[in-house]
């Protein structure tokens, strides 16, 4: 069992909470996910590492409410335990070499973001950073972005914050001005990802996603989080969850997030009403 | 006092389910030996002094030895002889591949059947679980440490054997359940995940301990055992990533590895109403290749409510490597055998007038191609070779891609000096288990890609003795 050690509502729909596991916050690195199962009928699901504390042996997540699982988790407060969490999975995100940068973050997929921005800033890297969500209610870790980026940019779909606008209007301007990164990073929906890798590419600046497909084991076992990435079947959980934007196939990989969508759904809805019997 | 021996030609039968109830349900296909059947049967054993039948089991149970005590009506001595040699008896009496161990080399099988061995085993073990009320002791402690990586068939069977002879010992599971392939891979109605249990609870009682939710390679290093004090590592780290074909359409939804279907049925328990893990249910089935854990997909998604379920098989039935008895029962719930037929393509909605049907994307049908065997190959088995213009179309929902693992790859990648062969087994040394890393062992699926559980045993006890010679030399 692991004890939520505090737990923080970031906005309506995603939540952020520390859980103690020691021998996990030791080993993390930004990039890594972990698998969590909430009690004991429980799915498995992963969620990429938010943060973590070495010296207090915590690690964060952040997460949205989507499915009966995030639902369940959602209910549990500071000082309840779930009943298994286990990780560092998946290999950390590279930072070698890399002086300039553009860390690209949408929605809840900054959350996974932040680490990696945090500890390029940290390095004395050259940090851009540009985060984007729907609307205003939606933003997460503004100032924790801004206070670790040299240039920073938020965007809303309908622009009640920051500018309006997707988070490819100001990375196309940034690189049509003739500005060069070694890299950019981009987490985030798919779609999202897909159209950064696209505007990457024209500028020929290499390109690193991160992807979170349906996992079940995480180990390397099942095969269920399998990707196409150069033409290749490659497995998130142990070649990823970071590939080379360039050689995913983002849209098969869209595809292959629907084929429970319609469960999920169900099962959430299920769920909610359990809650609210419940509150009755 | 030797009696005069049963000189029947035929193994007792062993009771099982009606096949039109069973194929609706998950509970156990066979139903065991009664005491009087299982006496009988023990009658038809000969007692033979070289003991053929011991060549044959891979953990060397002393088996006429025990099949004498349950023709003496002693069931607890007689599990007493298997415990000595094995310690998942109730596991093995189901799953081991009898016909081609220990009942292979029985002298009864020249001429007529073998003695009915396998079922004897679970006869045994059962009796013993719904009878024995002695506990579990743990030996006198001699002050070593091992750690066991993994908590399928041989972890269980290193760890045992080390805890008997006073070693303190830690599995480590990455899962949250101990059992390994046990618990993810075999169904329930092949073997109750509750047989399963009461094993592993057995080890605990003995001084096992358990440590689920820790993957060796990610949340610690073998070189942090060492550092933690343990003396000697055993990796039982089991098959990993499932095979594909490589032909079109495998990306499609519905398209499974056998280990994600049965995953999701075993461990995470999809097959029992309102349980959180979605798997597709109903509909038509194929299931690609022939092994044990092709029969166990295919049998399962009829569990689950498929109308039809096909097995194909790109050879004949001759060369099926699954158990034949599997096979029998397969055949006897309905399961149509798709034999010298491969799969060239998968193939998948599209609905080029709405790009919002939810059907999209999802399997439609499975392409394949006639077969015919040619000459045999080195190994002695005939080439499957595809017959040019004879594709065909079966109309599937669900497609389960049955062929095959790679060993698991975490640890390899994580462990210096470790070292692994071209399809990433770990090397070791045959007779030891001892692998390219000082005090690091090796066995089961993790060293030669899937393979039998009882073989996986085999390789646990081999490296658990070898572990012991080791320490006991060192002192």
């Amino acid at each position: 069992m692991f004890k939520i050690v505090s737990k923080k509502i970031l906005n309506p729909t995603v939540m952020e909470m520390d859980i103690d596991a020691p021998l996990i916050a030791k080993k993390a690195e930004p990039g890594q996910f972990i698998i969590l199962r909430v009690d004991d009928d429980g799915e498995r699901i992963p969620l990429t590492v938010a943060g973590f504390d070495r010296e207090a042996g915590t690690v964060k997540i952040i997460f949205q409410i989507v499915g009966a699982t995030t639902e369940i988790l959602s209910h549990k407060n500071e000082g309840d335990y779930i009943q298994d969490f286990v990780g560092p999975l998946g290999i950390p995100t590279e930072t070698d070499g890399i002086q300039n940068v553009c860390v690209v973050g949408g929605g809840v997929g900054c959350a996974i973001a932040f680490p990696v921005t945090q500890k390029l800033f940290k390095l004395g890297k050259n940090v851009t950073s540009i985060i984007g969500f729907r609307s205003k209610d939606l933003i997460i870790l503004e100032d924790e972005f801004k206070s670790n980026s040299n240039e920073f940019y938020l965007m809303t779909d309908d622009g009640s914050a920051g500018q309006m606008g997707n988070v490819c209007v100001p990375l196309e301007k940034i690189l049509s001005s003739g500005k060069k990164f070694d890299k950019i990073i981009a987490i985030g929906p798919l779609v999202m990802m897909k159209f950064v890798v696209q505007t990457a590419k024209k500028y020929n600046i290499p390109c690193t996603v991160s992807m979170n497909p349906i996992m079940i084991d995480g180990t390397g076992m099942c095969g269920c989080c399998r990707l196409t990435v150069g033409g290749k079947i490659k497995f998130a959980c142990v070649d990823g969850p970071d590939f080379n934007g360039y050689e995913v196939d983002f849209d098969e990989a869209i595809q292959r997030n629907k084929m429970y969508q319609e469960f999920e759904k169900k099962a959430r809805e299920e769920t909610c009403n359990l809650f609210k019997a419940e509150v009755k | 006092m030797p009696t005069i021996p049963n000189m029947k030609m035929n193994k007792n039968d062993m009771k099982v389910q009606d096949p039109s109830v069973r194929a609706h349900n998950f509970d156990e296909v066979a139903l065991g030996y009664d005491e009087a059947t299982a006496i009988d049967e023990a009658k038809r054993c000969l007692n033979c002094i070289n003991s053929p039948c011991v060549q044959g089991c891979p953990v060397k149970i002393h088996i006429p030895a025990f099949i004498q005590k349950v023709r003496e009506c002693d069931f607890e001595g007689a599990y007493q002889i298997i415990a000595n040699s094995s310690n998942l008896p109730a596991v093995c009496g189901r799953v081991c591949p009898q016909e081609t161990q220990c009942e292979q080399k029985c002298v009864r099988g020249i001429k007529g059947e073998p003695v009915g061995i396998g079922r004897l085993e679970r006869f045994v073990a059962d009796w013993h679980s719904s009878h024995s009320t002695e506990k579990e002791r743990c030996a006198e402690p001699n002050g070593h440490r091992v750690a066991v990586i993994g908590s399928g068939p041989s972890g269980l069977t290193c760890a045992g054997d080390l805890a008997k002879k006073g070693y303190s010992v830690t599995i480590f599971e990455a899962l949250h359940t101990a059992g390994g392939v046990l618990v993810y891979g075999i169904p329930e109605f092949r073997l109750p995940k509750a047989i399963v249990q009461k094993e592993i609870d057995k080890l605990i009682g003995m001084g096992v301990e358990i440590k689920t939710n820790v993957i060796i390679g990610k949340t610690l290093t073998i070189d942090e055992l060492f550092a933690d004090g343990y003396e000697a590592v055993f990796i039982g780290s089991g098959a990993g990533l499932p095979n594909f074909m490589g032909i079109p359409g495998e990306q499609l939804n519905g398209v499974y590895s056998a280990n994600e279907f049965l995953t999701r049925s075993n461990l995470m328990k999809a097959y029992k109403e309102k349980m959180v893990t979605p798997i597709m249910k109903g509909g038509k089935v194929a299931v690609v290749g022939g092994g044990n854990v092709a029969m166990d997909a295919a049998r399962t998604a009829l569990r689950l409510g498929a109308e039809k379920v096909y097995i194909v098989y790109r050879r004949s039935m001759e060369e099926l490597p699954a158990r034949k008895e599997e096979v029998h029962h397969a055949e006897e719930e309905g399961i149509e055998f798709k034999l010298l037929c491969n799969p060239v393509e998968i193939i998948g909605y599209k609905n080029e007038n709405d790009k919002n049907d939810p059907k999209n994307g999802f399997v439609r049908a499975i392409k394949c191609i006639k077969m015919e065997l040619g000459e045999p190959d080195e190994r002695g088995r005939r080439k499957p070779i595809p017959i040019a213009g004879s594709e065909f179309e079966l109309e599937v929902d669900t497609v389960v891609m049955s062929i095959g693992t790679s060993p698991n790859p975490l640890i390899k990648s994580t462990t210096i000096g470790l070292e692994t062969n071209s399809r990433g087994g770990i090397i070791i040394e045959e007779n030891t288990g001892k692998t390219t890393k000082d005090r690091v062992y090796a066995g089961g699926d993790a060293v030669t890609g899937a393979a039998t559980v009882i073989s996986a045993m085999g390789a646990g006890k081999l490296a658990g003795q070898a572990i012991d010679e080791f320490l006991m030399k060192k002192i």
